[in-house]
């Protein structure tokens, strides 16, 4: 069984790949890549199902936190059951769900975001007391100052020269560097998973 | 026609240079440089048997349909070792994604883990979990697990963006020891700022050559340095015919 499950990992994978480099492989491609999207979307399903399993099981249990599972399953129960009546394009699904509960909460979220990101830098000297971390801390602070918005316009020398330099020399060249680092640490994971040396699927 | 063609012969060097290396490191034994994360993460994964500690792995939020999935498959090969060596402890490791195919690799990679331990029986399907969709949904209900769950070790592996700060937010609260990487730059600068040993670009890709996951992961290493070379080369040499272009 482990067998065949590499032999069609390997061989959709060649195939997938051949597509980008020849042409008579593209209608396989994309047919392959067509079942790889409604895979996923069969995915969503029992990744719910999981995620319902979980919160039921802290709830039967007692957990700390278990009122939260609680309002978790709640919510999804009466979103799922108004979705399939209304549809989820309705105004009142868009309305309440959306507008009234999603939104409102990633924003808050991307709130709390920004406090956490700022109580982080704070305590950055605390944790990193070496000369990464002081780099680190300096570069933010000279970029934040030299694109602050002032009522006099840029600061001098910060804004007009210091910034532009360390945001489009050195943090582009640097975040080029790693970009190319991690797509070849892609391409090698990739080549891994192609050979079959490493199966994320089907066991051991 | 050679711009089609470059990146075929580019992987297929990389592949033939791939399994060449992984034969010829299979009976010697492996030198790499120290990196202070993998050294943390390998010792929790021994404390975590002899102390029956919980690790919580996050596999971040990376599709394998996309750009993203070189970093998911990275988590997953890690995630496996993990299983293995922590599937005897009294506090099984917990995993969680935000991507309904990574989510289902990650509950069959656990399992596999499990297999090759030898205690099947342990495994729990609920240790692999799926905690949402969305950026901030994956850490909202990922940030549960180590204030919730007795985690010791929250080891962040894949794919976050800036939603990796609360994440991280919520690992101290707790006062845990903290690992990440993350492909993506925003993540890899909020990682930087939020724990003790962040891993920085490729470094996330080495995790599983650190924790004695094979040959292959060692070649694979030895592969990306020959492909850095072989940029930097390019890069000089394409400088260096540009300036004489213009003298």
């Amino acid at each position: 069984m482990r067998v065949i499950t590499a032999f069609i990992a390997i061989a959709s994978g060649v195939l997938v790949l051949g597509g980008y480099f020849f042409p008579a492989l593209a209608g396989v491609q994309t047919l392959l890549l067509n079942w790889a999207i409604i895979l996923a979307g069969v995915a969503a399903i029992v990744g719910i199902l999981n995620l319902t399993s979980v919160h039921m099981d802290k709830i039967r249990r007692g957990e700390k936190g278990s009122a939260y599972s609680a309002l978790l399953i709640i919510g999804l129960a009466v979103t799922f059951f108004f979705g399939m009546i209304l549809r989820p394009q309705h105004d009142v699904m868009q309305m309440v769900a959306l507008n009234g509960i999603i939104i409102p909460v990633e924003a808050a979220l991307m709130g709390l975001l920004t406090v956490s990101l700022l109580y982080a830098a704070i305590r950055l000297l605390r944790r990193r007391t070496d000369m990464m971390g002081i780099i680190f801390l300096l570069t933010a602070a000279l970029l934040f100052l030299g694109s602050a918005t002032l009522p006099f316009g840029d600061i001098p020398v910060i804004g007009t020269l210091i910034r532009p330099w360390v945001s489009q020399i050195l943090a582009l060249g640097g975040a080029r560097g790693i970009l190319i680092g991690v797509a070849l640490g892609a391409l090698t994971t990739g080549l891994r998973v192609l050979f079959a040396v490493d199966r994320p699927y089907g066991g051991t | 026609m050679i711009q089609t063609f470059l990146p075929l012969v580019l992987i297929l060097f990389a592949a033939l240079l791939l399994g060449a290396i992984t034969l010829w490191k299979r009976n010697s034994p492996a030198r790499l440089r120290d990196i202070p994360a993998l050294t943390r993460l390998y010792r929790m994964l021994g404390l975590s048997v002899e102390d029956g500690t919980r690790l919580h792995i996050s596999l971040g939020r990376g599709s394998l349909l996309d750009a993203r999935g070189g970093s998911a498959l990275a988590g997953l090969a890690t995630l496996r070792i993990i299983a293995e060596r922590t599937s005897v402890s009294d506090m099984p490791a917990i995993a969680s994604s935000g991507d309904p195919l990574l989510g289902l690799l990650t509950q069959d990679t656990l399992q596999a883990g499990y297999q090759a331990a030898g205690v099947d029986e342990l495994y729990i399907p609920t240790t692999g979990r799926i905690t949402g969709l969305t950026p901030f949904g994956y850490a909202a209900g990922a940030m549960h697990i180590p204030q919730n769950e007795k985690v010791a070790t929250n080891i962040m592996l894949g794919h976050f963006g800036p939603e990796a700060a609360l994440l991280a937010e919520a690992s101290d609260r707790e006062s845990l020891t903290m690992i990440g990487a993350s492909d993506n730059l925003s993540g890899q600068a909020v990682l930087f700022a939020n724990t003790q040993d962040a891993l920085i670009g490729e470094e996330l890709f080495a995790a599983g050559a650190y924790l004695g996951a094979g040959a292959s992961h060692i070649a694979s290493l030895t592969v990306q340095d020959v492909l850095r070379w072989l940029v930097i080369l390019a890069m000089l040499g394409g400088a260096a015919i540009k300036l004489l272009g213009t003298i």
